[in-house]
């Protein structure tokens, strides 16, 4: 056996990664389909000298990850759908005090309690529009565990480079599937280190003063710099203002640090795009089912390519409005009522060409589901 | 209260640098941003969450968490029974005025049965907690109360809560003049003062026998028990062992 | 090789599902394979039928569960009955004669082995049936060399049972190979 290949779940590849990343400290509460994730980090935190607590619940555990992160640790959640929507306020928080953390969500079938052992990919507008008043966030997924892997990594050096929560956005097949994952080498993949203040001790720090390049040095708490972090509007001191000139500078850098590098943040696959007059756009597990159906078809000569998104938010909507300029039809394969569906059709210069191929019943969409869809778009009936 | 908790961590000697005051919203929470240590002003009810955050990932800070009556005992009660049970070495003030102030006076879990308030304007059928007994039930290994008017006893009790290894409870018995005092007819903040120095008495107190209506000041439990951040540590050296 | 897409089912407990991950974990790592391994959850997971899916190939596999398997074990009557109709024509079916009565409806090559009996026979341990049973799958098929699926167990398993496992693979594998057409 090679060293580096394993046979792991979905769950357990992300955790490699967030190891892997550095992640000293995680909290969390059990839910089903994302248990796992709590259960290989208790038993290898600690290994690595990292800390895992299980909370009393999603809410404390958001809590804790944010205080953690404060003090200069790199930090993870993970939860399911119910858990997430506990976390929502705390998320907020996040994003106004600007405190990196890494929030995994494996999502399952909802509303409410909903279907928790089956897969569903319906929390995609919640993350992006969750948490009260307006924000941006960054928001990741991946339909293999090679993927997992990468974008999991990549999670926690968007977090420290804009300095914000950023949510893996998984789902019950990828989380619980096993297949194999090579493990990179240590310094394969590069890591994005806390960008600390070089300001000495004794001389004015301003927390919330960004450098020209938008990003925000911080200093951990516990260290040379004392200085407050509240979720009310603030001043470059952390102290709390609702002077209008303060709200809107402080408010338009929340939003343009992540909305102004949508390129730098965006990561996506493609799969016989050129040429293609079908164009499936899907993520996470229902990209697997689309790039079977590509890849049948491609095989009899028809021209069908596969866009798989691994950003979902920032939406990269000029990339899609670029990809899908020549297409006949669009098909939006997604485990939902069609929310990146809704997306893709403001993004494209024809929607009227976007259809949307789903499956809404705890059941992974299969390459039937998505034939069946192309069929009637063609007019052939199903 | 501010001045008898910053009594207390001068008397203590420590340094700013090692003090890490959490809180979450309301009146109380405020008190953060008027202090120079490391300040954390969270949301509703999850300071103590916050805090087991800060305090589980660099166990060598002082973590102090003030909160309101509100904050701590009702959206934050979940929090407050958890972190009294694991017994982490933080210091949790609960201000006590018995009313929401900061939306204008709405009845909160410490009330109690007969009160006034905004939003029980035909008085409150809701019973209270005690702040000390359910403390204790949950693990607590430093319950102390005392009020605004024992200034001494105050900075007293904050220091060795501090000093204590272990989750600590400090209650304060605190006026709330505006609100509580008004719809309770309980007079302005000089006359509710008046009133901790009258309603109240040392723990065990001849006073307390003869009128067990008064309520009690002073330090309830004070026990050692395993803390929990030591004990994590104990958990990766155990994980570490064997394995590098 | 071509894809191979495999349905593992029985009842909870019998360790259908671990046999499916030790599959497809020794194709992976000892056999330069792909192969992907999902399991149904859910009540379906406490009592009932329990089902996992194993695709093993040569090529990336995309769409990981499966519709009509080449292979199917089925280890309880209910799973046989709930599971038969979608074996894949001319596929491979693989029962258990102490556990299930087969119907011979589907166009599938039919092989009830005595696995369990076997097992508690020469073993007396039915923990093992299921390596029993991933015997018989590897006899039938040489899917993987069963020095693969040693080592997958020498991992997996604590040294002191070690032995009764890999009898009762040999054990699985006799039986498999002796009926093998």
């Amino acid at each position: 056996m090679k060293k580096n290949i394993k046979f792991v779940q979905g769950n357990e590849a992300c955790v490699e990664a967030a190891l892997y990343a550095g992640l000293d400290f995680f909290a969390g509460y059990p839910i089903t389909p994302s248990t796992e994730i709590a259960e290989h980090l208790a038993y290898r935190l600690p290994r690595v000298g990292g800390k895992f607590i299980q909370m009393e619940d999603e809410i404390a555990s958001m809590c804790a990850i944010i205080g953690a992160s404060l003090t200069g640790n790199k930090v993870m959640t993970a939860t399911s759908g119910p858990g997430f929507s506990l976390m929502q306020e705390a998320l907020g928080y996040a994003i106004m005090t600007e405190i990196p953390c890494v929030i995994v969500n494996v999502q399952r079938g909802g509303p409410s309690t909903g279907l928790p052992t089956h897969m569903s990919q319906g929390d995609v507008n919640q993350v992006r529009w969750g948490t009260h008043g307006d924000h941006a966030i960054i928001a990741l997924s991946a339909s293999n565990h090679q993927d997992v892997f990468a974008m999991t990594v990549d999670a926690f050096n968007l977090a420290e480079t804009y300095r914000t929560p950023v949510v893996l956005l998984f789902d019950e097949v990828i989380g619980h599937m096993r297949e194999r994952l090579f493990m990179p080498e240590k310094g394969e993949i590069p890591l994005v280190k806390r960008l600390r203040t070089s300001v000495k001790e004794g001389v004015d720090y301003h927390p919330y003063l960004p450098r020209e390049d938008g990003r925000l040095p911080m200093s951990d708490f516990g260290g040379v710099h004392r200085y407050n972090v509240t979720g009310l509007f603030h001043d470059m001191w952390g102290f709390p203002s609702d002077n209008q000139k303060v709200v809107h500078e402080l408010l338009r850098h929340l939003v343009d640090k992540i909305n102004n590098n949508v390129d730098q943040i965006t990561k996506f696959k493609e799969f016989y795009l050129e040429s293609a007059e079908t164009i499936l756009i899907s993520y996470g597990s229902s990209a697997r089912s689309s790039l079977h159906v590509v890849e049948n078809l491609r095989s009899r000569g028809e021209q069908i390519g596969l866009l798989e998104l691994q950003t979902l938010w920032p939406f990269p909507s000029h990339i899609i409005k670029e990809k899908c300029a020549k297409a006949k039809y669009v098909i939006v394969v997604e485990m939902n009522m069609g929310q990146i569906h809704q997306s893709v059709r403001g993004a494209v210069d024809r929607p009227e060409r976007v259809f949307l191929a789903n499956r809404i019943d705890g059941v992974f969409i299969t390459p039937m589901d998505i034939r069946n869809v192309m069929r009637l778009i063609q007019g052939k009936g199903v | 209260m501010l001045n008898s908790l910053l009594r207390a961590i001068e008397k203590l000697g420590l340094s700013k640098n090692e003090i890490v005051m959490v809180s979450g919203i309301g009146c109380s929470s405020r008190i953060s941003g008027y202090v120079d240590f490391h300040t954390l002003h969270t949301i509703h009810g999850r300071a103590l969450a916050f805090a087991t955050g800060v305090k589980l990932s660099r166990p060598e800070l002082n973590l102090i968490v003030p909160m309101g009556d509100g904050d701590a005992l009702a959206i934050g009660g979940n929090h407050f029974i958890h972190a009294a049970r694991r017994n982490i070495d933080i210091t949790a003030i609960v201000m006590n005025n018995r009313i929401y102030g900061m939306t204008g006076g709405q009845y909160s879990p410490l009330s109690g049965y007969g009160t006034l308030a905004t939003t029980a304007p035909y008085t409150n059928i809701d019973q209270d907690f005690d702040v000390v007994e359910l403390s204790i039930a949950s693990g607590a290994s430093f319950v102390a109360r005392t009020t605004t008017y024992h200034v001494q006893q105050m900075a007293d009790i904050i220091r060795k809560a501090i000093l204590h290894k272990g989750f600590s409870v400090v209650e304060i018995l605190s006026q709330c003049p505006t609100y509580f005092g008004r719809k309770n007819k309980a007079g302005n903040a000089v006359d509710m003062l008046e009133s901790y120095k009258t309603n109240t008495t040392s723990i065990g107190s001849k006073a307390k026998k003869e009128n067990p209506e008064l309520i009690e000041r002073g330090i309830f439990a004070q026990k050692e028990i395993p803390e929990y951040c030591n004990e994590y540590n104990k958990i990766i050296k155990k994980a570490m062992k064997g394995h590098s | 090789m071509e894809r191979y897409r495999m349905v593992f089912s029985g009842s909870g407990g019998q360790g259908v599902i671990t046999a499916a991950i030790i599959l497809a974990e020794a194709a992976v790592l000892y056999e330069n394979l792909m192969a992907v391994q999902s399991q149904s959850y859910g009540p379906e997971a406490r009592g009932g039928a329990t089902r996992s899916d194993v695709v093993i190939s040569d090529t990336e596999v995309h769409y990981p569960k499966v519709i009509q398997p080449n292979l199917l074990v089925c280890l309880t009557q209910e799973a046989y009955n709930q599971f038969y109709p979608i074996i894949r024509p001319g596929g491979l079916l693989i029962t258990d004669t102490r556990f299930v009565k087969t119907q011979k409806k589907v166009d599938a090559l039919q092989k009830e082995l005595p696995m369990y009996e076997t097992t508690m026979e020469k073993i007396g341990k039915s923990i093992v049936f299921n390596i029993c049973m991933l015997g018989a799958v590897i006899g039938l098929t040489d899917l993987v060399r069963s020095n693969s699926v040693i080592k997958v167990l020498q991992n997996r398993i604590p040294s002191g049972f070690l032995d009764i496992n890999r009898e009762a693979l040999n054990l699985g594998i006799e039986l498999g190979a002796k009926v093998k057409s």
